[in-house]
């Protein structure tokens, strides 16, 4: 009997997702956790696997098509079948209708079959912070995953083929049958080595392992802003001795939990600087060749999670206390790390600051998160030999780099920017009152 | 050996058991002048006589309240309810009486009761007639609950129960009467709480009990023509349940369904599942597949009373899912 498939529900909030590319077409043989069509939602493009086993007997919506979650997408059945799709439909489709679903009379009729809906623009395309968060173990079955264990098999490197692509024993075997020598080395014995043996070389596997869906996500979305966006950068070297100062004053008050980071003074003195540059607190909108200049000032804070980056975003930072942004970055950046992170953790930010300072970074410069225009790569505060009143004095430097989208502001701006940021980063007792 | 159906092999182990041990009698709704209402008992009362084939009045309480008061004094009553629907009129004597006096009179007391029934659907007997709640009396500890699928299993598990010390509830399938089988001559005990594998396979553990036993194998069968082996593993007994050859079998195969004629919610299935998870976890390859009756009471109509019911189908379909 024919069977409806339908599109999945890929995360906890998600509503609809755009079939992007059809991968089986309507006549092809289908098998149970094949591939059938690739998904874009909000968060990454997916694969949709089949769940039957048969003949595709028709694609329910064209490619490009934004569906709800649980609105059928198409009918897998036996070759030949007579198939009613309003009835099979009507089975399993609570929540309305599909609007792609062709009366089973007229099937030769493409061009007016359905509304067919302009594939999305690129740049209406998602934001690559929400991006789900692939730390997570992978899908496996129990006897999977004891087996792994036995093998000393990494999981993450195995490829799941069952329903939602869950990793079964089948896969084991198939990993294993690939990789047989790599999974078990021989801990080195406790004898010396003689010397000059004639061994072979121990040959590492080359391995070609799938991209993980968030740093796919990523990859495909700074491909996207850096061809589109045309970036220009200012570099601005700050002396953040007084900065570093108040911090350490203000930290011995405070317990070592509730202690600030550098990066919290620079966030509060981007968003205050932001107050005079509503140019750099916008973003682009192609469609309608306009420029959103955004009412709310939520200053974005790039933070590395395992196989990729998210932004964890403040909101309405301008209005807040250095110690609450403090406080509230401290928990969205812990839930960011741990896998955790909700929605309105990374939805709605207006300009990202990327911190490296940690790092011993001299400077960088980073891609504009679209669709916002500008964002800043902060590099470590070093100790450097400055000038001052002619005399070679030790001081405290740390540079900036504002990568601004030029189809938005100038390099003027962007300089003016800067330069304001200094008001701030030099004279931070501002921070405060 | 000769095939002989479940009705006569139900039949020749009750024959066998009273001209064994003359404490063994029967009572029961027309098991005596009519014969049984299965006929099971057919030619007992001529050969036997009106003491040891007792007819009844039209009250399950009666007959089984009646016959623990025979099996305390040291008789060996095998009683029988026309069907296992009519058990709840007795429900307190059964699960209250029968399944706990030797527990609560520390032993001194043993309740050597075998209560005949029949459960199952299929045969039109529309919704209060044609249950499946086998599930409900295996839930009490202190009473035996056996079900057997095969003329052979019949016959020589119903000897066990007769000859068992503890009361026995002793289920056979309407459906089942007329199905035929090999049952070895003479004396073939089968002892009460051991599954048996029925037809071994090495790609999916299939666990069942009674008339889907029939099903089971009928699906097995469709499914080595598709190159899928199944392992059918018949539990026989509900109580106690033996877990021993499911187990030992789930850890080659890593996947099962389990096929009950009742209802899924509290079911077989959820139990033999359950305890798969509990004591196989690691050898999990795939969630445990569970095929029984649609959750409505059972429809009169033929056409909906079929679709009801598991059927062959519905066990490929389950397997395949698993697989």
């Amino acid at each position: 009997m024919a069977e409806i498939v339908t599109m999945p529900k890929l995360g906890f909030d998600m509503a609809e997702g755009t079939l992007v590319r059809w991968v089986i077409n309507e006549g092809e043989n289908v098998t149970k956790g094949a591939v059938l069509a690739e998904i874009e939602t909000d968060k990454a493009t997916v694969e949709v696997e089949s769940t039957h086993e048969g003949v595709l007997l028709r694609h329910l919506v064209q490619q490009g098509t934004a569906v709800p979650v649980n609105d059928p997408i198409a009918v897998v059945g036996v070759a030949g079948e007579e198939v009613d799709v309003d009835t099979l439909v009507g089975q399993k489709s609570s929540a309305g209708q599909p609007e792609a679903a062709p009366p089973p009379a007229e099937p030769a009729k493409p061009a007016e079959a359905a509304p067919q809906k302009p594939a999305q623009e690129p740049t209406a395309a998602p934001q690559v912070e929400e991006a789900p968060v692939s730390g997570e173990p992978p899908i496996a079955s129990p006897l999977a995953r004891s087996m792994a264990s036995e093998l000393g098999i990494d999981m993450r490197s195995v490829r799941g083929t069952g329903p939602g692509g869950r990793i079964t024993k089948k896969d084991i075997e198939a990993f294993q049958q690939k990789a047989p020598e790599i999974t078990r080395v021989e801990p080195p014995s406790a004898a010396p080595t003689p010397a000059l043996a004639p061994t072979q070389a121990f040959v590492r596997e080359t391995r070609n392992v799938p991209l993980p869906k968030l740093r796919a996500a990523i990859g495909r979305r700074m491909a996207e802003s850096m061809q589109q966006a045309p970036h220009f950068y200012v570099t601005h070297e700050y002396d953040v001795g007084r900065l570093m100062e108040l911090r350490q004053e203000i930290n011995a008050l405070l317990d070592e939990d509730d202690r600030l980071s550098v990066n919290d003074f620079i966030v509060k003195a981007v968003a205050l600087t932001l107050l005079e540059f509503p140019n750099l607190n916008a973003s682009l909108d192609l469609k309608k060749a306009s420029v959103v200049y955004h009412g709310e000032i939520n200053v974005g804070v790039a933070v590395a999670v395992e196989n990729g980056l998210l932004t964890v975003v403040n909101r309405n930072t301008d209005q807040k206390a250095l110690r609450q942004i403090s406080a509230e970055l401290k928990i969205t950046v812990k839930r960011a790390r741990e896998g955790k992170v909700r929605p309105e953790d990374i939805e709605g930010s207006t300009f990202t600051v990327s911190n490296m300072g940690m790092y011993d970074v001299d400077q960088f410069t980073a891609i504009i998160n679209p669709p916002e225009a500008a964002i800043l790569a902060v590099g470590s505060a070093m100790q450097t030999p400055v000038v001052v009143e002619g005399e070679i004095k030790v001081g405290l430097r740390m540079k900036a780099t504002l990568s601004v989208d030029h189809r938005v502001s100038d390099g003027t701006e962007g300089a003016r920017f800067m330069q304001a940021l200094a008001k701030y980063i030099e004279a931070p007792m501002r921070l405060l009152i | 050996m000769p095939r002989i159906t479940v009705r006569e092999a139900i039949s020749q182990a009750l024959w066998e058991e009273m001209e064994r041990d003359p404490n063994v009698f029967i009572l029961g709704e027309e098991v005596g002048v009519w014969g049984g209402s299965y006929a099971v008992t057919k030619g007992f009362y001529d050969h036997f006589g009106p003491d040891r084939v007792k007819d009844t009045p039209i009250s399950e309480a009666a007959i089984v309240g009646a016959a623990i008061g025979a099996a305390l004094t040291g008789l060996r009553p095998v009683a029988e309810l026309m069907t296992i629907n009519f058990a709840f009129s007795a429900f307190e004597h059964i699960v209250n009486q029968a399944a706990k006096m030797h527990y609560m009179f520390a032993g001194q007391m043993k309740v050597p009761l075998v209560i005949r029934t029949v459960s199952g659907g299929g045969r039109q007997l529309a919704a209060t007639h044609s249950q499946t709640p086998d599930v409900i009396f295996a839930h009490f500890p202190g009473l035996k609950v056996v079900a057997p699928g095969t003329a052979e299993d019949a016959k020589g598990l119903l000897k066990s129960a007769i000859r068992s010390e503890d009361p026995v509830l002793f289920i056979e399938s309407a459906t089942l009467y007329q199905s035929r089988g090999e049952v070895g001559e003479g004396e073939n005990l089968v002892p009460i709480g051991i599954s048996k594998i029925q037809r071994t396979g090495n790609d999916v553990t299939l666990i069942t009990y009674s008339k889907m036993l029939e099903t089971t194998l009928k699906a097995a069968d469709s499914l080595a023509q598709e190159g899928i082996e199944a392992e059918v593993i018949d539990l026989r007994t509900l109580r106690p349940l033996d877990m021993g050859p499911v187990l030992e079998s789930f850890k080659k195969t890593n996947r099962a369904v389990v096929v009950e004629e009742g209802w899924r919610s509290y079911g077989v299935g959820a139990e033999v599942a359950a305890r798969i998870y509990e004591e196989a976890f690691d050898y999990v390859d795939a969630p445990i597949g569970r095929v029984a009756q649609k959750e409505v009471p059972l429809p009169y109509n033929r056409t909906l009373e079929q679709l009801a019911l598991p059927q062959v189908e519905d066990v490929i379909k389950a397997v395949k899912e698993v697989l």
